[in-house]
């Protein structure tokens, strides 16, 4: 089932990671297997941030040798890092197996990526400007408690809680997908896609990594594939309409955009409020309530209808 | 049944005749439909548990911490109580408000509602002055709502009577499988609207969207503005008089008449070329309905 949401705040920032919690909680119902968001906060030119995992959740209970292969892992990352000539300003781990880098770097961060993620076990979950990704096992409440991201500000954000019915319950197949190596845009998805195999080796052959088996992180791929070759962010979610089989409703968020498609049947929910200064969405109303409990005005988009907003 | 002949058939009573047609009796076991149906009865059109309520005896409920279940627990304890109206307060999207009110009640809800809010209904008056979400007053028997803003898709799905009324637009798949009642939408509707419809009227006062009415097996859909398209074995019907007169009464009753009147309206109905209730057996077709 899968509850998404998302909200952008138009020209200012807010506290997004206390709202988007919020929101996510009130969708707990619809997938209590893992929680993730996509926060964004005030972009740093020449600074990336740099979320990634060396580890699954459930890895940490398979005997204590995990812990020393985590330790060899960051190793191996931060040397990587040295190659590349990416100054490490912070390095901070909220928990063992997934950590956040602030770093300096000049230049196209992809083959850093890339090289990074040749690492066994180590999957980059976001890199970007104003992007940080996170997401774990459990409800939003636990999720944003462990990253501390009740107090988050920043202009936009998608957040997802997963009922696993495609892939396992693991970080790897959780949302938000960071659409690699394309900086600082992420994609959540409700829905299922019943082309997965076929667009997966044509994107493969493209040659695109990836990580799961879950039909969402197509989405991800696909669009970092369209805005690698300047399709706009409207035009690559109109086309995935027409490209993508299957049931979906999902969202888009880049450094200052957040984008919304839904597919040909309208077969999965979206709830939507605009005014002149904030957009939410949710898959539900219950979850717009939790951030607006003052009467508002909601309507749901139709089949095939495409949205874009700026922040 | 093929084994009778058109001879046979006419020399049998009507009793005899519906029998040996495939038609059959049968003693319901359903303890409320027992019930309900017992022709020594006094005459009554309540169900005998449905507790006597006075419309003038109003109270209000403030859902705000309380969980769906706690609220309509609540709704059937102030009933029990003799209160026949019943303003919630602050909803805030809570799911499956209002369902299952199978007697008269005036219940308002001041807000709007989540998922499957009013469903199930046989008898109540219903206003909420927000916007419900999918599958508003889904299965309903009988009865009136009233929605003041938009509502989420399956709008009315399955209903079987009563009038549903939404001023704002709706979402997709409007009216899909229902089996009689009335579907009225002051604004548009999404795609395949009365998608496998049965019986009862959908009127849109606004645009539809693609494949309206597909797969219908039968009822009538009237459109006031732009049809996208038309499904599967729909087709467009000659608007009578009849018609006419219906519509200016019920849009009339909602509030919901157009300036330029009713004339403009499309009238949809099913094309009967697919597998219809005319072509089955009377025994299948008893199965179905």
């Amino acid at each position: 089932m899968c509850g998404i949401a998302g909200l952008i705040h138009k020209g200012k920032s807010s506290n997004v990671g206390g709202e988007m919690t919020a929101m996510l909680q009130a969708l707990k119902h619809r997938g209590p297997d893992s929680t993730g968001y996509a926060v964004y906060g005030k972009p740093t030119e020449g600074d990336y941030i740099m979320r990634l995992k060396v580890a699954e959740a459930e890895d940490m209970h398979k005997g204590r040798g995990i812990h020393q292969v985590i330790v060899d892992r960051i190793a191996a990352v931060e040397e990587i890092l040295a190659e590349h000539g990416a100054a490490v300003k912070s390095k901070e781990s909220v928990t063992e197996y997934a950590l956040r880098f602030v770093l300096g770097h000049e230049g196209d961060t992809s083959v850093m990526a890339e090289h990074i993620e040749e690492t066994e076990g180590v999957e980059i979950l976001s890199l970007g400007n104003g992007l940080e990704l996170i997401k774990d096992l459990g409800d939003a409440a636990d999720v944003a408690g462990l990253y501390g991201l009740d107090k988050f500000k920043g202009t936009h954000s998608i957040g997802h809680t997963r009922m696993a019915t495609e892939s396992d319950v693991d970080i790897r197949s959780a949302h938000p997908y960071w659409a690699f190596p394309y900086n600082d845009v992420s994609v959540v998805h409700n829905g299922q896609i019943t082309n997965y195999w076929i667009m997966r080796r044509e994107m493969e052959r493209k040659g695109h990594r990836f990580m799961s088996n879950c039909d969402s992180e197509l989405l991800a791929v696909y669009t970092a594939h369209n805005l690698a070759n300047g399709i706009t962010l409207e035009q690559s979610l109109r086309n995935s309409i027409e490209e993508i089989d299957g049931v979906f409703t999902y969202l888009v968020a880049t450094k200052d955009q957040l984008g919304m498609a839904k597919d040909t049947m309208a077969a999965k929910p979206l709830v939507l409020y605009e005014s002149d200064d904030l957009i939410a969405m949710a898959s539900e109303e219950v979850a717009i309530r939790a951030i607006l409990p003052e009467e508002i005005d909601t309507y749901d988009p139709y089949d095939e209808e495409v949205r874009v907003w700026q922040a | 049944m093929a084994s009778v002949s058109d001879a046979e058939l006419k020399q049998m009573s009507q009793e005899e005749r519906v029998t040996a047609l495939g038609m059959r009796t049968e003693q319901l076991t359903g303890k409320s439909l027992h019930i309900e149906f017992d022709p020594d009865a006094e005459e009554r059109f309540t169900y005998p548990w449905a507790p006597e309520v006075d419309f003038n005896k109003r109270t209000e409920i403030d859902t705000v911490d309380m969980t769906t279940t706690e609220v309509n627990g609540r709704i059937r304890e102030l009933m029990a109580e003799g209160y026949g109206t019943i303003v919630l307060q602050n909803p805030r999207g809570k799911h499956s408000l209002g369902v299952g009110i199978l007697s008269k009640l005036n219940l308002i809800i001041e807000g709007s509602t989540g998922y499957f809010g009013v469903g199930l209904i046989d008898g109540p008056n219903i206003r909420i002055n927000g916007r419900v979400g999918w599958s508003c007053g889904e299965n309903m028997m009988s009865g009136t709502v009233m929605i003041e803003k938009n509502a989420g898709s399956t709008f009315g799905a399955a209903i079987r009577g009563g009038d549903l009324v939404c001023r704002g637009s709706v979402g997709s798949r409007t009216g899909i499988d229902m089996k009689g009642g009335t579907i009225i939408v002051g604004g548009d509707t999404g795609a395949l609207s009365g998608f496998m419809m049965q019986r009862g009227r959908m009127v849109v006062c606004g645009n539809a969207g693609k494949n309206l009415g597909d797969s219908m097996y039968d009822g009538t859909i009237y459109v006031g503005g732009d049809i996208k398209s038309c499904g599967v074995d729909a087709v467009e019907a000659e608007l009578t008089n009849l018609d006419k007169a219906w519509l200016t009464r019920k849009l009339t009753q909602y509030g919901l008449m157009p300036e330029k009147g009713v004339d403009h309206f499309t009238k949809i109905v099913a094309g009967k070329q697919l597998w219809n209730y005319d072509n089955l057996e009377p025994s299948e077709k008893k199965l179905i309905l």
